[in-house]
């Protein structure tokens, strides 16, 4: 006798449970139960667990029954010819969904020439165990499953040709990388998701070497020649958006060119690039600063005294422009209408990505690295036949990563290069490594991938051999470009006086806690005190009563807020933030004193 | 020969004098003699530290950033047989904070020659077995209550209590001496417990019961496993649980050199020179266990800071830190709401000697170039303008 739990809620108890068990899952084979019911028999707990809850993750394998799969000839037959579809096969029982607790009374077989009488299902696939993105790393069975997880990771920060309407869409932040290329060495997966619609790298010339340095630490070398003819080369589209919101009292912002009277206007140079209409010209060249779309708001509040004194209403400058370091040239320009009816502006800038060093890079084997250098054609390694890598790729990334599959791929994209075929790589169902070697013998080349090759500069042969082949690189979409940032000085926030913080804001960089413990360690107090300079401030203090007076300028006179006119007042400099903190006190109620004294 | 060295006497250290007293060779001439003296002084002078060097912040540093390292490391427990051990960072945290209760204290029992020098590791069994502790429950099969009578009965695990050299006269003594007014009878099996007071209720019976389970009755309190193992080329035992004060008292042991790694219970039994020196010992195992190598002048510090009040402190808020006499300082490391309001409280004045403070107002740290200040003497009859 064993407790029956239904969806983990104990419903009672059964007399057979082994015989149980099978009933139930005949009756789902049948098609009489739900395809979703899984059962689990717990055997040590004496224990029946049904289970038709959602999310569970299943995964489909063909039932096997006497040692013979159920799946025959006959259905792949129908299958081709597309008369029967995935679903009728669960329908007839077939193929079914197995959750994780079934699979434990379970007994999977990975290949058909395996199956005992004890085998109660086949896998379809031994790809089955992998998602799309793993799945859409070549030769993954040879790969530490890190990698493969570093691999899939990669794949999806890869610039390609993401959408074929992309000339008409309006998206956020994106990348659209030129010439993609299907890679040479496919995967099933590459076919079924139809990869060749939208790749997402190029087949390039990748060779193992060191390069005077610039490679190591997983950099990676770049050809100046192959940039230039077109190699990671992608555009970066980013829209600026306007929108005339309206506010209470029929008022409503104005997308135009701004009045010179309106308040907070910027220069005519400014504007320069704006229309009758106020929304930019395509093709126009812009830089940071410069207004993409002009707009003004109605003034903020309406009963301030200067709109008594000013006849006319003075609007403010709401115009959006392009932020600190954006730059590019003005691909698109849409005007619609949003959800609540309100005029919007939307305006696209595109700026084209040449590789530049500090781009990143990757194979699908989570190889991942940044570019070094970019050498010169002339000065790249060339090999007898006159071959030049584009790319090259330190063998110290190798060894402990264990990334065999890169390799492999190396091998096998030579081949469908030189042999003109593309190369099936599917983990656990590729063409195998030692076929691929023999054929590259019979192209004409060494069969381990190496070859002689010649040092770029001086045109002495390289003593060792250096393995060289054809392989899909990716362009992942983090560039320095998005990224480079310095500042001497700049911007601060209006609390703290201190600098801002960000990229975007043009922000400092900060001088943090640990960063403040190694110059007092050094005893370099002088120094530490100049970088907190800051925020620093000159404030008048009362001597007789220790809180922070007010100077005066207009009248060229200080006084204490407590005790007048006639008092001792000197100036002292500390951080704006201790004034603040000063501050903080007092409306806590705490009365914070200042005793001077000399310092000298 | 005396008066040359005597010479130094206000530039070096005493423990140095001492040193240079008994090692120095007999009949030297004096003109070798100052030579030593000399270099002594020089080397001496070498190795001190420069006025004004953060030795407090470069000892933080030097302990902190091996500490980074011991985080990735996963040997933070390491089993001795049985006996779990914390090592790595937890440890560290837990000696500078200056816990009373650890997670496991342990003892090192150092035994006298005839003990520690035996052949068979088997023959420490009876020393060990007088070491730890050993519950009324450990030997105890059953415990009853006759509501009738309102005894409680006590069967007894004979060969459990062979095994531990344990009689039921034992027994009953121990149990005499922590229970009173209960009268005790040693039947054939069992012990029967009866209250002496009349009014006796069931309720008294049951919270008897099983305060009685609770009863030592052998061994030393606190010590709950002993493992004897050797150590180079002589037997010790090594205890988990910890109870230093009782365990001095056996004869067999070498006082010596047993040690515990309860810092409060080396600092309340040996007081607070050797709870300092037990820091130091602790921290430094735990950094060279992890392979690390830091010099144990910055650990020195650190358990100096920690003991120089006279009671052991943690570095905490409620230890070290509350001693710090600037406001600001305090108020900068934790709960700054609280220091401040209670210094606003009694008017606490801040003479911003420190380093914190001086960093926050943006002020020179007098610390290294910020220590020099100018002074000036007005000459004596100079004319003031």
């Amino acid at each position: 006798m064993a407790e029956l739990y239904l969806n983990s809620k104990f419903v009672g108890t059964v007399d057979n449970p082994i015989e149980f068990v099978q009933k139930i899952r005949e009756e789902r084979r049948k098609g009489s139960l739900a395809e979703t019911l899984n059962v689990y028999y717990n055997e040590k707990a004496n224990e029946l667990q049904l289970e038709s809850s959602k999310g569970r993750a299943r995964r489909p394998l063909i039932i096997v029954r006497d040692g013979t799969p159920l799946l025959t000839e006959k259905h792949i037959k129908q299958l081709e010819k597309n008369e029967i579809s995935w679903s009728d096969l669960v329908k007839q029982g077939v193929i079914e969904y197995i959750d994780a607790a079934e699979e434990e009374n379970s007994l999977v077989a990975f290949f058909e020439s395996e199956l005992t009488p004890e085998h109660t299902h086949l896998e379809i696939t031994p790809l089955g165990m992998l998602g799309y993105c793993t799945s859409l790393v070549p030769y993954g069975n040879f790969n530490q499953s890190t990698r493969l997880n570093a691999g899939s990771k990669n794949q999806k920060q890869a610039l390609g040709f993401y959408a074929s309407n992309f000339s008409v869409r309006m998206d956020m932040d994106v990348n659209l990388l030129h010439y993609a290329q299907r890679p040479v060495v496919n995967t099933i997966m590459h076919d079924i998701s139809d990869y060749d619609t939208h790749p997402a790298g190029q087949n390039l010339i990748v060779a193992i070497m060191s390069y005077k340095g610039y490679n190591m630490e997983d950099a990676i070398v770049l050809n100046k020649g192959s940039i230039e003819r077109g190699l990671g080369r992608s555009t970066y589209y980013r829209p600026s958006i306007a929108e005339e919101l309206r506010y209470a009292g029929g008022l409503i912002d104005q997308v135009c060119i701004p009045d010179k009277d309106v308040k907070g206007y910027k220069t005519e140079k400014d504007y320069r690039f704006l229309e009758d209409d106020g929304i930019i010209y395509p093709e126009a060249k812009v830089r940071e600063g410069d207004v993409v779309i002009g707009k003004t708001s109605p003034p903020r509040f309406l009963s301030s005294m200067e709109e008594y004194s000013l006849a006319s209403s003075t609007r403010r400058e709401s115009s959006v422009n392009l932020k600190h370091g954006e730059e590019g040239i003005i691909d698109f320009v849409l005007v619609t209408e949003n959800e609540e009816g309100n005029r919007l502006v939307q305006v696209r800038i595109r700026d084209e990505r040449v590789p530049e060093v500090g781009d990143k890079f990757t194979s699908r084997h989570g190889q991942k690295g940044v570019v070094g250098l970019i050498v010169p054609q002339s000065d790249m390694p060339f090999s007898a036949s006159g071959i030049v890598p584009d790319l090259i790729f330190s063998p110290h990334g190798i060894p402990s990563r264990m990334t065999i599959s890169h390799l492999i791929e190396m091998v096998a994209g030579k081949v469908g290069a030189l042999a003109g075929r593309y190369i099936n790589g599917t983990t656990f169902d590729a063409e195998p490594e030692e076929r691929l070697r023999k054929e590259l013998l019979s192209l004409g080349f060494k069969d381990s991938g190496v070859e002689t090759m010649y040092n770029g500069q001086t045109g002495e042969q390289y003593t060792a051999k250096i393995f060289i082949g054809n392989m899909y690189y990716l362009k992942l979409k983090h560039m320095v470009a998005n990224k480079i940032h310095s500042r001497a000085r700049g911007p601060i926030q209006l609390l703290t006086r201190q600098p801002t913080e960000g990229r975007a804001k043009e922000g400092g960089l900060r001088l943090g806690e640990m960063e403040k413990d190694t110059f007092v360690a050094h005893g370099a107090s002088l120094l530490l005190k100049e970088r907190f300079d800051s925020d620093k401030t000159v404030v008048p203090v009362c001597e007789s009563c220790g809180v922070i007076a007010i100077k005066d300028n207009y009248r060229s006179r200080s006084y204490c807020p407590v005790c007048g006119e006639n008092v001792e007042i000197n100036d002292i400099e500390i951080s704006y933030a201790f004034k603040l903190m000063l501050d903080e006190f007092k409306s806590l109620g705490i009365y914070p004193k200042l005793q001077l004294e000399s310092k000298y | 020969m005396a008066d040359l060295i005597s010479e130094y006497e206000d530039k070096l250290p005493l423990k140095i004098i001492e040193e240079l007293r008994a090692s120095m060779p007999k009949g030297i001439s004096d003109s070798k003699m100052k030579k030593i003296l000399e270099a002594t002084y020089e080397e001496y002078r070498n190795a001190r530290v420069i006025p004004g060097e953060a030795v407090g912040l470069i000892a933080a540093e030097s302990i902190g950033e091996p500490g980074t390292q011991m985080t990735l490391n996963t040997f933070h427990f390491a089993g001795v047989a049985e006996m779990n051990v914390t090592l790595g960072l937890p440890r560290i945290i837990e000696i500078l904070d200056g816990r009373k209760e650890l997670a496991n204290p342990m003892m090192e029992v150092y035994l006298k020659k005839p003990h520690a020098a035996g052949k068979k590791i088997e023959d420490l069994r009876h020393l060990a077995l007088q070491i730890k502790e050993t519950k009324l429950k450990d030997i105890a099969t059953e415990f009853t209550i006759n509501i009738a009578e309102l005894t409680i009965e006590i069967k007894l695990d004979r060969e459990k209590m062979k095994e531990i050299e344990l009689t039921s006269g034992k027994v009953v003594d121990s149990i005499s001496k922590q229970l009173k007014g209960y009268n005790l009878r040693d039947s054939k099996d069992s012990i029967i417990l009866k209250s002496r007071s009349k009014e006796d209720a069931f309720n008294e019976a049951y919270k008897t019961k099983e305060k009685v389970k609770d009863i030592t009755v052998k061994g030393i309190k606190g010590i709950l496993q002993v493992l004897p193992v050797r150590r180079e080329d002589e037997f010790i035992i090594i205890t988990g649980g910890s109870n230093l004060a009782d365990v001095l008292q056996l004869e067999e042991i070498d006082a010596y050199r047993t040690t515990t790694n309860n810092i409060f219970e080396i600092e309340q039994v040996l007081g607070i020179e050797a709870a300092r020196q037990a820091i130091v010992n602790e921290i430094f195992k735990v950094i060279e266990s992890q392979g690390l190598n830091v010099d144990v002048r910055h650990i020195m510090l650190v358990a100096d800071t920690m003991c120089v009040s006279g009671t052991v402190k943690g570095i905490t808020r409620y230890g070290v830190v509350s001693e710090k006499s600037s406001v600001l300082a305090r108020a900068s490391f934790e709960t700054p709401i609280k220091h401040i309001i209670n210094a606003a409280l009694v008017g606490e004045v801040d003479n911003l000697n420190s380093v914190v403070e001086n960093v926050m107002i943006n002020q020179n740290i007098p610390i290294g170039t910020g220590l020099p200040a100018l002074s000036v003497r007005p000459q004596k009859g100079t004319k003031e303008k």
